[in-house]
């Protein structure tokens, strides 16, 4: 153990001293910094590292994956039984809006094709399961367990079975880090249903509430309405539900009303997403969405491979 | 020369273990307070392996930080390197403190720590200003203590 505790030859004075080592370090990790905030050069260092620290990451998800496993293998026949009729239920009601739905489809796809205005048509979808690994407690990112391998790009959509989730923020080799849309750096172009109005919900840092800072006093907008994505933007896929209006305060002397809303998707419960890929539609390429774009580092890459 | 391997081999499995600790899943109110385990190991090391655990091994730990908590390259790195370099400097003084003294210092360390983190994600324009950004810094050095104990126990064990 000679050169573990008896150690007392001074560090300074051997190599280069402790200042310029320190800043000659410092001095490559704020080029990192910039070169990673500011260009975006190092996704290859990015890839790279995220096959680094996978073996990590697989291995602190692994206890909720075994868990999961061994309740699948050996649930007992009578939940399996009931979890059947469940899902028999749901899936006969689903049919049956379907058949209206699909009726609405071709109407709404005749006019928009009047419009000359191609709908979202969503091409392909992955499922993709949340890592069960805690990143920053401040921001809201999750894991995927989904990465370049499976053709996942930077600022694809992901949703779950009742709405709009995030967006894919970094791609490594294995896995994926997401945003959800509670975060408070995330922003996305919305519609209210009812009237067609179109504004921007921004993320406030709790999943249960979203901020629509833009909306005036006047704006048409009540309690339970229902914000949809607009499509603006080209990340998210318009028509998808993302929020219900839980609170307007306006308040005459404020230009500004104070509009709140709750996540459709269940962002704090889900265990497994959708990724989807879909062609935006031409007249939706838009930029200057206001305050902040809808991408934090605003790059679009829009080839589904 | 081979006690040299057995003492990188001890500190490469000791970061491993405080990587994995880093990223366990906890309940969402535990997960606000949890200790810099990383950083701790870090100054453990720093206090009792200078040689091995310089400000290179502070700047790749770092970088290993920021690829698993998916902060901006070089982040963690920075601020890692620069509590080092405090730490390489104030060493001698730091070792010979009682226990108590020593979880003083940490705790000023480890909030140096986060206030350098806290500035440069601002910079970067993604900052996070709420109390509980500082609570870890507190449990941090509460943690101390522990840390040392179970460290000393393992290498005078296996010495």
């Amino acid at each position: 153990m000679a050169s573990f505790s008896s150690d007392i030859r001074p560090i300074i004075g051997r190599g280069p001293s402790l200042v310029a080592r320190s800043l000659f370090l410092g001095a490559v990790s704020i080029a990192l910094m910039v070169a990673d905030h500011r260009y975006g050069y190092l996704n290859s260092v990015r890839q790279t590292m995220s096959i680094v620290v996978y073996p990590i990451q697989w291995l602190v998800d692994l206890p909720s994956r075994v868990t999961h496993w061994t309740q699948d293998s050996f649930a007992d026949r009578s939940r399996l039984r009931t979890e059947n009729e469940a899902l028999t239920s749901a899936m006969r009601d689903a049919d049956l809006k379907l058949q209206t739905l699909a009726a609405l489809t071709e109407e709404n796809r005749r006019l928009r094709e009047l419009n000359e205005a191609v709908g979202n048509v969503t091409d392909k979808r992955l499922i993709a399961g949340i890592m069960r690994v805690d990143l920053d407690p401040l921001r809201h990112r999750v894991l995927l367990n989904k990465g370049q391998i499976d053709g996942v790009f930077k600022g694809q959509a992901i949703l779950d079975t009742h709405g709009i989730f995030g967006q894919v923020t970094q791609v490594g080799r294995f896995t994926s880090e997401a945003i959800l849309i509670s975060d408070p750096e995330h922003a996305i172009p919305v519609r209210v249903n009812r009237t067609g109005l179109r504004t921007i919900v921004e993320g406030t840092g709790s999943t249960g509430r979203l901020n629509l800072p833009f909306l005036t006093s006047e704006a048409d907008i009540k309690v339970g309405d229902l914000l949809i994505a607009s499509g603006l933007g080209g990340i998210f896929p318009s028509g998808y539900p993302v929020a219900e209006v839980t609170r307007v305060d306006r308040n005459p002397s404020e230009t500004f009303a104070t509009v709140e809303a709750k996540p459709m998707a269940l962002l704090d419960r889900d265990y497994e997403v959708m990724l989807i890929w879909y062609q935006p539609a031409e007249v939706e390429t838009f930029t200057g969405t206001g305050k902040k774009a809808a991408v934090p580092r605003p790059e679009k890459v829009r080839n589904p491979s | 020369m081979s006690q040299d391997r057995i003492g990188l081999a001890r500190i490469i499995i000791t970061s491993i273990i405080a990587l994995l600790l880093t990223i366990t899943p906890l309940p969402n109110a535990l997960n606000a307070a949890r200790p810099d385990w990383m950083l701790l190991l870090l100054l453990y090391w720093i206090l009792n392996a200078p040689l091995h655990a310089g400000l290179f091994y502070a700047w790749v730990c770092g970088l290993v930080m920021d690829a698993l908590v998916g902060t901006l390259l070089g982040e963690h790195a920075l601020a890692f390197t620069l509590v080092a370099a405090v730490t390489h400097r104030f060493q001698f003084r730091m070792r010979i403190l009682p226990i108590l003294h020593q979880a003083a210092v940490v705790l000023l360390l480890v909030l140096l720590y986060h206030w350098l983190l806290y500035v440069i994600s601002g910079m970067a324009g993604e900052t996070v200003s709420s109390w509980l950004r500082w609570l870890p810094a507190v449990i941090s050095a509460l943690f101390w203590p522990v840390l040392v104990s179970v460290l000393d126990t393992v290498n005078r064990l296996s010495k």
